[in-house]
C-alpha cells in the first residue's frame, strides 16, 4: 500500500517535469509515516481531587511535609501546604501519615510482550532471527490481557511504562511507552506523544544467540563489529533519504529497519541500551560518538558505579536494579550500592524491574538502594531517591514535559501509599492516572481483571 | 537415631572458636512466632543458645555486647534454595551443580559434594543474615531430583549440617514435562519407583523383578522415602496436584511429605490443614505464570496459615540459587498485606517465623536451628533494626557460636570503587 502510494506520487514528479522547465532542485515530496500507529488513549476522566496532609515527593527531589496536591481536569492542578484548597464539589482526602508522590514509571519492562502465563505461544519479545532487527516494533507483541499491567498498577502504583524487545539482538527494535490503563489493543495504551525508543544490546546474549548457531556475532568484537557496520548503513541511507527530501530526485528505496535507526540519528528514537559492564558502556558510547546518535540510558547498569564519572559527563542515565547479581557473568560486580554511587557521581540513576514480579515493588528496590547508600555514608533523602522512580525515567523517556513529577501542568498520574513507600509495610492505597481514580484498595469495583483472569480461580481476589 | 546423628554432626561442626558471648539490651525475636522482647538478652555458649529473653544473666567470662537499639534474631533459615549449587547460573559452564541432567542417576544423587562453602553467593547470603539453606537440586531427566542438604552458610569447610535431609520430586507441570509430557505419566512414573524402591527392600540377594525402569542406586535410594525415613519434598503449584500428593498416601501410607509451592494452596487450604503437612510456599507469587498458578495470590499464605496450615517460606524456582537474602523482605510485604482490604497478611511474628523457625520445622530439623530457644545452634544475628525492614542490616552474624565475617566480592568492589579520582596506582592496586 505504502509502496504503490509512493509510486503515484513518482508518476505525478515525472509527469510536472515532462510539462514545465526541470526545477533546479526539488524537494522530495515522499514521506515516512513517523507515526502510522497513533495512540487512540483517552484519559478516562475523575472528579476533582485534593490530597491533604500528605507527605508530598514531587519526584524531581522535592518535598513537602504536611502537603497538599490538587487534581483537577486530569492534570496536577496545585501542590502547596497546608493552605491549599479545595474547589467547591472536589473530594478530599485527609492522608494523615501517607505519601504522595507521582506514579513510578518503569523504563524497562516486558509485560504484554512476555505475559504471563508464560507459554511459548505468548513469548514475543524476541525476534532472534538476526542479530539486526530494528524493524521490529515491541507494540506489535504487545498483549493488551497481560494480567502483569493490573498488578504492576495496584501492588507498585506503576502508572507509565516502556516495553522493550528482548536482548537476544544487538539491535532488538523498537520499545512504546505506554500508559498503564487498561484497554481492547495496544494503541489504546500508548503513551500520547511519547517518543519510540530503540533497544540494542552488548554483551553477552546477542554473542550467545548467534554464536550458538554459529553466526556472526560469536564475540564481543562481533558484536560491536556488527553494530557499527550497521550503524554505516544506516548513514548512508540517512544520507539518501536527506538528499531526497532536501532536493528531490529518484526516490530512494524505503527499508523499515533503516527507518527506526534513520530516526535514531535524528534524535528523534532514544536509544535504550542493554549493557552490563563498565567497560562495554565506554565503548558503547565512543560507538555513538562515532556514528552521531545519543545513549538515552543503559539498562541493567549493574556496573556503571566503576564509571559513573563518564556517565555524568556524557548525560546518561543507568536504569539499574538494587540488587540482582550474579546470575551471569556480565552481573558477577554488580554491588548493592551501585545505585547510590550513580547518584552520588552526579549521574543520572533509575530503578528498573524487567520484570513482572519487580515491578509490583520498584518503590522497595529504590529503599534498598537507598539504605545501602546510608550505610556507607551517601546521604540520600526520600525525595531524591524518588527521582529514580519517576522524574529520571521521564527524562530518559522524553516525556519529563508530561509526566513524572508533581507539578502544576503535568498529567495527573499519581500514587497515595499506605504508609512510607521505602518500607516493606507499605502498599499503594489509591492510583490515578490522567486523574482518573485506576485503583482504591478499599473499593473491589477499583481493581481492574484481565480478559485472560475472567471466570478462571481467584478472578475476584486480591492479588 | 537422631540424637546419635546430632552428636557427629556436632562434632563435626567445629565448634573450636565458639566463645561465650551475651547480647544485652536488644529487641529480642526468639523466631518461634513469639512477639518481639524489649530488652532482652541472649546467650550463646559451645556453640548452642543458652537462653534467650528478659531477666536472662550474663555468665562470667562472657564476652558482652550492648545491643542497644538493636534487634537480635535467630539466622535466617533459607525454606527452599539451591544455595551453593552455583557461582553463575548462566554461561559459566561448571560453575553450576544445579542440574544433572546429563547423568544417569537421579533419586540417588545426593548434592553434598556439589555444595561449595567458598561460594560467593554463600558469602553474600552470610552478610545479609542468611546462615542456613535448605538446598535442593534440580531435576534432570528423572521427576526425582536428588537428595537435598541442611547446610550453614559458615565461612569453613563444614556447610553441611545434615546430608540427605530429604527427597525431592517433580510433581506437577514441571514434572510431567520431564515424564514424557503429561501428569498421568508423571504418578505412574512416581508410582512405579516407589513400588521398585519397596519391591527392593530387604531383598538380600538383591534380586529384582522384571521390567526395572530405575537403576538398583536410584531405587536403593527411595527405600527409606517409602520407609518414611526420608522426608519427600513434593513440587506442585496447582490445587488438584496438591490433592493429588495427599491422596498418594494413602497408597504408600509410610510416606512422609511436605509440599513446595503451593501457589494455589489457599483453595484447599482445609485439605491441606487437615493432612497436617508442612507446605515451604513461595512468598509473593500473584502472576497466574503459568496454568498450574491460576489461582496466584499474595494472600495465598496467610489464607493457608488462617486455616491451619503450617507454612514456610523459600523460593521456589525464584532466583533460588543467591536471593535468599530477600525473603525478609517478601516476610516483611506479608504484613504489609495486613492492611490491604480483602487480603490477608501474617502477623510479623509469625511471619518472621516463617523464615527462620517454620523452615527448619518443615524439614524436621527445628529443634536444632531457626529459634534462639535453649539448646539451638548459636545462629544469631545483630540487626541495625527490624530485619523485616527494608533499611536494615545485619552488623554482626554467628553461627554456630563463630563470629562470621560479613565481607565478600561486593563489599569489597564497594571500597574499591568509593572513589573514582585517579590516584597514584590504578583502582588494581586497592584491595
Amino acid at each position: 500500500m505504502r509502496g504503490a502510494l509512493a509510486a503515484i506520487f513518482a508518476m505525478a514528479l515525472a509527469g510536472c517535469a515532462a510539462l514545465a522547465p526541470p526545477p533546479k532542485s526539488k524537494p522530495g515530496t515522499v514521506h515516512i509515516a513517523e507515526n502510522p500507529y497513533p495512540s487512540t488513549y483517552h484519559p478516562y476522566g475523575g472528579v476533582p481531587t485534593l490530597i491533604r496532609n500528605a507527605t508530598v515527593l514531587d519526584g524531581e527531589g522535592g518535598r513537602i511535609d504536611n502537603g497538599s496536591v490538587l487534581l483537577v481536569d486530569g492534570k496536577v492542578q496545585a501542590v502547596g501546604g497546608a493552605d491549599l484548597t479545595a474547589p467547591e464539589g472536589a473530594t478530599v482526602i485527609d492522608a494523615q501519615g501517607h505519601y504522595v508522590t507521582p506514579g513510578i514509571i518503569d523504563i524497562h519492562s516486558h509485560l504484554g510482550d512476555y505475559p504471563s502465563p508464560g507459554v511459548q505461544s505468548l513469548s514475543d519479545g524476541n525476534e532472534a532471527t538476526s542479530p539486526a532487527r530494528p524493524e521490529v516494533w515491541a507494540e506489535h507483541s504487545v498483549w493488551p490481557q497481560d494480567p502483569g499491567f493490573s498488578r504492576a498498577m495496584a501492588n507498585g502504583g506503576i502508572t507509565s511504562l516502556q516495553i522493550l524487545p528482548g536482548s537476544a539482538n544487538l539491535f532488538g527494535g523498537r520499545s512504546v511507552v505506554l500508559k498503564n490503563v487498561p484497554s481492547r489493543t495496544v494503541q489504546g495504551m500508548k503513551f500520547p506523544g511519547a517518543p519510540y525508543g530503540l533497544k540494542m544490546a552488548c554483551g553477552e546474549n546477542p554473542k550467545r544467540v548467534y554464536g550458538s548457531k554459529n553466526q556472526m556475532p560469536q564475540t564481543r568484537m562481533g558484536n560491536i563489529a556488527y553494530v557499527r557496520q550497521t550503524w554505516i548503513k544506516a548513514k548512508e541511507y540517512d544520507r539518501k533519504w536527506t538528499k531526497y527530501e532536501k532536493s528531490g530526485g529518484e526516490i530512494p528505496a524505503e527499508d523499515l529497519a533503516m527507518d527506526t535507526l534513520r530516526g535514531v540519528l535524528h534524535g528523534k528514537i532514544l536509544v535504550h541500551n542493554h549493557c552490563y559492564r563498565a567497560d562495554e558502556e565506554a565503548i558503547m558510547i565512543d560507538v555513538a560518538k562515532e556514528f552521531g546518535y545519543k545513549i538515552s540510558a543503559f539498562h541493567h547498569a549493574v556496573e556503571s558505579y566503576k564509571i559513573a564519572d563518564l556517565l555524568r559527563e556524557n548525560g546518561i542515565c543507568s536504569a539499574m536494579w538494587a540488587d540482582w547479581y550474579g546470575f551471569k557473568m556480565e552481573s558477577y560486580d554488580a554491588i548493592n550500592e551501585n545505585i547510590a554511587y550513580v547518584q552520588k557521581a552526579g549521574a543520572c540513576a533509575i530503578v528498573h524491574s524487567d520484570d513482572p514480579n519487580g515491578i509490583q515493588r520498584l518503590n522497595q528496590e529504590a529503599a534498598k538502594a537507598m539504605a545501602s547508600g546510608k550505610r556507607v555514608g551517601i546521604d540520600i533523602s526520600e525525595a531524591t531517591a524518588w527521582t529514580w522512580l519517576s522524574g529520571n525515567p521521564a527524562k530518559a523517556l522524553g516525556i519529563s514535559d508530561q509526566t513524572g513529577s508533581l507539578k502544576a501542568g503535568k498529567m495527573a498520574d499519581v500514587v497515595l501509599w499506605n504508609g512510607n513507600p521505602f518500607s516493606a509495610y507499605t502498599r499503594p492505597d489509591k492510583v490515578w492516572i490522567d486523574g482518573a481514580l485506576l485503583y482504591d484498595s478499599a473499593n473491589p469495583k477499583l481493581r481492574p481483571v484481565s480478559d485472560f483472569e475472567l471466570g478462571q480461580p481467584g478472578e475476584r481476589d486480591v492479588k | 537415631m537422631r540424637a546419635l546423628l546430632a552428636t557427629i554432626l556436632l562434632a563435626g561442626a567445629s565448634p573450636l572458636a565458639a566463645q561465650t558471648v551475651a547480647i544485652t539490651n536488644g529487641t529480642v525475636v526468639v523466631g518461634d512466632g513469639s512477639e518481639p522482647v524489649q530488652g532482652g538478652t541472649v546467650v550463646v555458649r559451645n556453640g548452642r543458645v543458652v537462653a534467650a529473653g528478659r531477666g536472662v544473666s550474663v555468665p562470667g567470662g562472657a564476652e558482652v555486647i550492648d545491643a542497644t537499639g538493636k534487634w537480635v534474631t535467630p539466622g535466617i533459615v533459607a525454606g527452599f534454595s539451591r544455595l551453593g549449587l552455583a557461582e553463575v547460573d548462566l554461561g559459566a559452564d561448571g560453575s553450576d551443580d544445579t542440574d544433572s541432567g546429563n547423568g544417569p542417576f537421579n533419586a540417588a544423587i545426593d548434592v553434598t559434594p556439589a555444595i561449595n562453602p567458598k561460594a560467593s553467593t554463600i558469602a553474600v547470603s552470610r552478610a545479609d543474615g542468611v546462615t542456613r539453606a535448605v538446598v535442593a537440586p534440580v531435576a534432570g531427566k528423572n521427576i526425582f531430583a536428588g537428595q537435598g542438604a541442611v547446610i550453614d552458610t559458615g565461612d569453613d569447610m563444614d556447610a553441611v549440617l545434615r546430608a540427605r535431609a530429604f527427597q525431592f520430586v517433580e510433581l506437577g507441570e514441571g514434572g510431567a514435562g520431564i515424564a514424557g509430557g503429561s501428569r498421568a505419566t508423571a504418578f505412574v512414573l512416581f508410582r512405579n519407583a516407589l513400588r521398585e524402591a519397596r519391591d527392593l527392600r530387604g531383598r538380600i540377594d538383591g534380586a529384582r523383578q522384571d521390567d526395572v525402569l530405575l537403576t538398583r542406586f536410584d531405587a536403593a535410594a527411595l527405600v527409606p522415602v517409602v520407609q518414611g525415613k526420608q522426608l519427600l519434598l513434593v513440587h506442585v503449584e496447582r490445587a488438584k496436584d496438591i490433592l493429588n500428593v495427599l491422596d498418594l498416601r494413602e497408597e504408600f501410607p509410610g510416606l512422609k511429605v511436605a509440599l513446595v509451592g503451593a501457589t494455589e494452596g489457599w483453595t484447599v487450604a482445609h485439605r491441606i490443614a487437615a493432612s497436617g503437612v508442612w507446605v515451604i510456599a513461595s512468598a509473593l507469587n500473584d502472576l497466574p505464570a503459568s496454568f498450574e498458578m491460576l489461582a496466584a495470590t499474595q494472600s495465598n499464605i496467610g489464607r493457608m496459615r488462617d486455616a491451619g496450615v503450617k507454612v514456610a517460606i523459600g523460593m521456589i524456582d525464584d532466583n533460588d540459587t543467591r536471593y535468599q537474602r530477600n525473603q525478609r523482605q517478601y516476610a516483611g510485604n506479608l504484613v504489609a498485606l495486613s492492611k490491604v482490604p480483602g487480603a490477608t497478611g501474617v502477623s510479623w511474628s509469625e511471619a518472621f517465623a516463617m523464615i527462620s523457625s517454620r523452615p527448619a520445622e518443615a524439614v524436621g530439623i527445628g529443634g536444632e536451628i531457626g529459634s534462639l530457644e535453649a539448646g539451638r545452634r548459636g545462629d544469631v544475628v545483630i540487626w541495625s533494626g527490624d530485619p523485616l525492614e527494608l533499611n536494615s542490616a545485619p552488623e554482626a552474624v554467628w553461627i554456630d557460636g563463630v563470629r562470621q565475617p560479613l565481607d565478600n566480592h561486593q563489599t569489597k568492589l564497594r571500597d574499591r570503587y568509593r572513589s573514582l579520582d585517579r590516584e597514584a596506582l590504578p583502582e588494581a592496586y586497592r584491595k
